[in-house]
C-alpha cells in the first residue's frame, strides 16, 4: 500500500472503558425499500477515536448522522453522553449538539461568510455571554491549533480541500466538543494532505480530550487514528478490534475490501 | 392527487412553523437586517427604473385616448389610480419574485445540497430561524415600501410625460393626481405589497430549504420559487382586487 509516513506519531490513548459516550442499541434505518442499517450495536467510549470502515453505500454517514440526531432511526436506542437523543425537545437536543463537534465530507462551510465569521457563527449562537475580545481570542486559538492562522480574512473558495476541511474542524472545537464525529475525513484529499488531516484528528483528541467516531473508506487514516476499527458491511457490523485484528480475518468480504484497496492504491 | 395534497399539507405546517418561530427567541437581528438590506437597497435600482418607465409608457399610451374625447387634464388622475392601486405593487412584486425570490431559492437551495442547514443544526443553531424567518420577515417588510417607492417614482415618470405635452407644475400634478386616491388605496398598497412578500418569501424559502438532487435541484428550486410566486402573486391579486371592489 502506498503510504506516506505521518509525522505525528500516535500517543497511547487514555480510554476509559466503563464510561461510554455514545451507546446504540439494534439500530434499523431504512430508505423507501433500502435497508441500510439492520440492527447495529456500537459503544464508544471516554477517550477512544473509534473508526467505522465500510464501502461507499454501506450506511457510515448515515450512522453518525443519527448519532448526530440529523436522522431519526426507525427502530433501536441511541444514547449520547447519558441522554437519550429520542427523548430529547427542541433545546435539549440543541444543548447536546454543544457538546458535540460534526465534521462534513463536504467540510460544509457557508459560502457567503469569510473564514472568521464561520467560526465567529457558531460560538455567537451558543455563548452569548462572550465579549468580543473573548471571541476574537477563541477564533485565534482555533485557527493556531488547525495551523491555518493566516486563513482568518479568506472566504471559503479561496481555500484548498485540505484548508477547508481544517476550518471546518475547527469551526467545530470552537465550542469544545467532548465527541467529534468525521465523516470522510481524507476524502477527495492527496495523500500528503490526508496525512496531516489524520494528525489533526489525534492532536485534536489528544488536546481537547475527545472521543470520536471517524467514518471512512480510507485504510491509512483508519490505521493512523483508530484506537477500534469496526467494519460495516451490508447494514451490520462485521468485526470489531484494532486494525490488525480486523484485517486479520479470514471473513472473505473483509479480504476482498483489504485487498481491493490495496490494488487500488497500488496501481 | 395524493402528493398534491401531502404537499399543500407540508407548505402549511412550513408556514405554522414560520408564524412559530418568528416569535420565540433567540431572534436573528442582525440577519434580518442583512436581509433588509439585500432585498431592499439591492432591488431599488431596478425598481427606479422600471417604475419610471411604467409611469412613462403608461402615460403615453393612454394620452391619445383620452385626447379624443377632449380630457387629457385627466391623466394624472388616471396615472394615480392605475399606479397606486394596481402597477405599483404587482410590478414591485414581480420583480422581487424574478431578483430576490430566485436567489433565496438557490441560496437556501445550495446550503441544503452542500450540507451547510444540517451544519448549522449540529452547531446548536436553529437554520430554520436564521436562514427562512429573516428573510421571509424581510421580504414582507420592504415589498410594502418597494411598492410605495415604486408607485412614487411611477407618478414621477408620468409627470415628465405631462410636463412635456402639457404646462404644468409638479404640485399642479400632484393635486389633481390625489383628487381620485383615498387612504383606502394607500392601505391596500401596503396589504397587497405585504401579502405578496410574504408569497415571495415562502415560495423561495420553502423550494430551496427543500431542495436535493444536487445542483440541478438547486436550478429546479431556483426556478420553481419564481414561476410559484408569480402565480400566487396574480391569484392573490385578482381575489384582493374582487373583495375590495365590494367595500370601496
Amino acid at each position: 500500500m502506498t503510504q506516506v509516513e505521518s509525522k505525528y506519531k500516535k500517543l497511547h490513548a487514555q480510554i476509559d472503558r466503563n464510561n461510554p459516550v455514545i451507546t446504540l442499541r439494534d439500530i434499523h434505518k431504512a430508505f423507501g425499500a433500502l435497508q441500510v442499517l439492520k440492527g447495529v450495536d456500537l459503544d464508544v467510549y471516554k477517550g477512544e477515536n473509534l473508526v467505522v470502515l465500510g464501502r461507499s453505500g454501506t450506511g457510515k454517514s448515515v450512522l453518525i448522522k443519527i448519532i448526530a440526531g440529523l436522522l431519526k432511526p426507525d427502530r433501536g436506542q441511541v444514547s449520547v453522553l447519558g441522554q437519550e437523543i429520542d427523548k430529547l425537545d427542541t433545546r435539549e437536543l440543541q444543548a447536546l449538539r454543544a457538546k458535540i463537534g460534526f465534521s462534513f465530507q463536504s467540510s460544509a462551510l457557508y459560502d457567503g461568510m469569510s473564514v472568521r465569521a464561520n467560526l465567529e457563527f457558531p460560538l455567537v449562537r451558543n455563548k452569548r455571554h462572550l465579549g468580543r475580545k473573548e471571541i476574537d481570542d477563541a477564533v485565534a486559538q482555533v485557527l493556531d491549533d488547525v495551523g491555518l492562522s493566516q486563513a482568518i480574512d479568506q472566504t471559503p473558495s479561496q481555500l484548498s480541500g485540505g484548508q477547508k476541511k481544517r476550518i471546518g474542524i475547527a469551526r467545530t472545537l470552537i465550542l469544545q466538543p467532548e465527541i467529534m464525529l468525521y465523516d470522510e475525513p481524507t476524502a477527495g484529499l492527496d495523500p500528503l494532505t490526508s496525512v496531516e488531516i489524520n494528525d489533526l484528528i489525534n492532536e485534536v483528541q489528544q488536546r481537547y480530550n475527545t472521543s470520536s467516531v471517524i467514518i471512512t473508506h480510507d485504510l491509512t487514516c483508519a490505521r493512523a487514528t483508530g484506537d477500534r476499527i469496526v467494519m460495516l458491511s451490508e447494514g451490520c457490523f462485521l468485526r470489531q478490534g484494532t486494525f490488525d485484528e480486523v484485517f486479520e480475518s479470514d471473513d472473505p468480504r473483509i479480504r476482498n475490501f483489504y485487498n481491493t484497496i490495496l490494488l487500488i492504491n497500488h496501481e | 392527487m395524493k402528493a398534491f395534497f401531502i404537499r399543500i399539507y407540508d407548505i402549511y405546517q412550513f408556514i405554522a412553523r414560520f408564524f412559530r418561530e418568528v416569535f420565540i427567541p433567540p431572534y436573528e437581528y442582525k440577519e434580518v437586517f442583512n436581509q433588509f438590506f439585500e432585498v431592499g437597497i439591492r432591488s431599488l435600482s431596478i425598481i427606479s427604473l422600471t417604475g419610471f418607465i411604467t409611469g412613462l409608457v403608461f402615460t403615453q399610451q393612454s394620452r391619445s385616448s383620452l385626447a379624443e374625447f377632449g380630457a387629457t387634464s385627466w391623466l394624472p388622475s388616471l396615472m394615480a389610480i392605475a399606479i397606486i392601486r394596481a402597477l405599483a405593487p404587482l410590478v414591485t412584486a414581480l420583480i422581487i419574485a424574478g431578483k430576490v425570490g430566485s436567489n433565496i431559492g438557490a441560496e437556501i437551495g445550495s446550503m441544503k445540497v452542500t450540507e451547510q442547514i444540517e451544519a448549522m443544526e449540529v452547531s446548536s443553531t436553529n437554520p430554520f430561524k436564521f436562514l427562512v424567518v429573516s428573510r421571509i420577515l424581510a421580504t414582507t417588510c420592504i415589498a410594502p415600501v418597494l411598492a410605495a417607492y415604486m408607485g412614487f417614482i411611477g407618478m414621477m415618470g408620468a409627470f415628465v410625460n405631462v410636463l412635456r405635452n402639457e404646462q404644468t407644475s409638479l404640485t399642479a400634478f400632484f393635486e389633481q393626481a390625489f383628487i381620485k386616491i383615498s387612504f383606502l388605496d394607500v392601505y391596500i398598497l401596503v396589504l397587497k405589497s405585504a401579502v405578496y412578500g410574504f408569497t415571495i418569501g415562502v415560495a423561495g424559502c420553502y423550494n430551496g430549504y427543500n431542495a436535493d438532487h444536487g445542483t440541478v435541484g438547486v436550478g429546479r428550486a431556483a426556478n420553481t420559487s419564481v414561476v410559484v410566486s408569480m402565480f400566487l402573486i396574480f391569484i392573490e391579486e385578482m381575489i384582493i382586487v374582487t373583495v375590495v371592489n365590494k367595500f370601496r
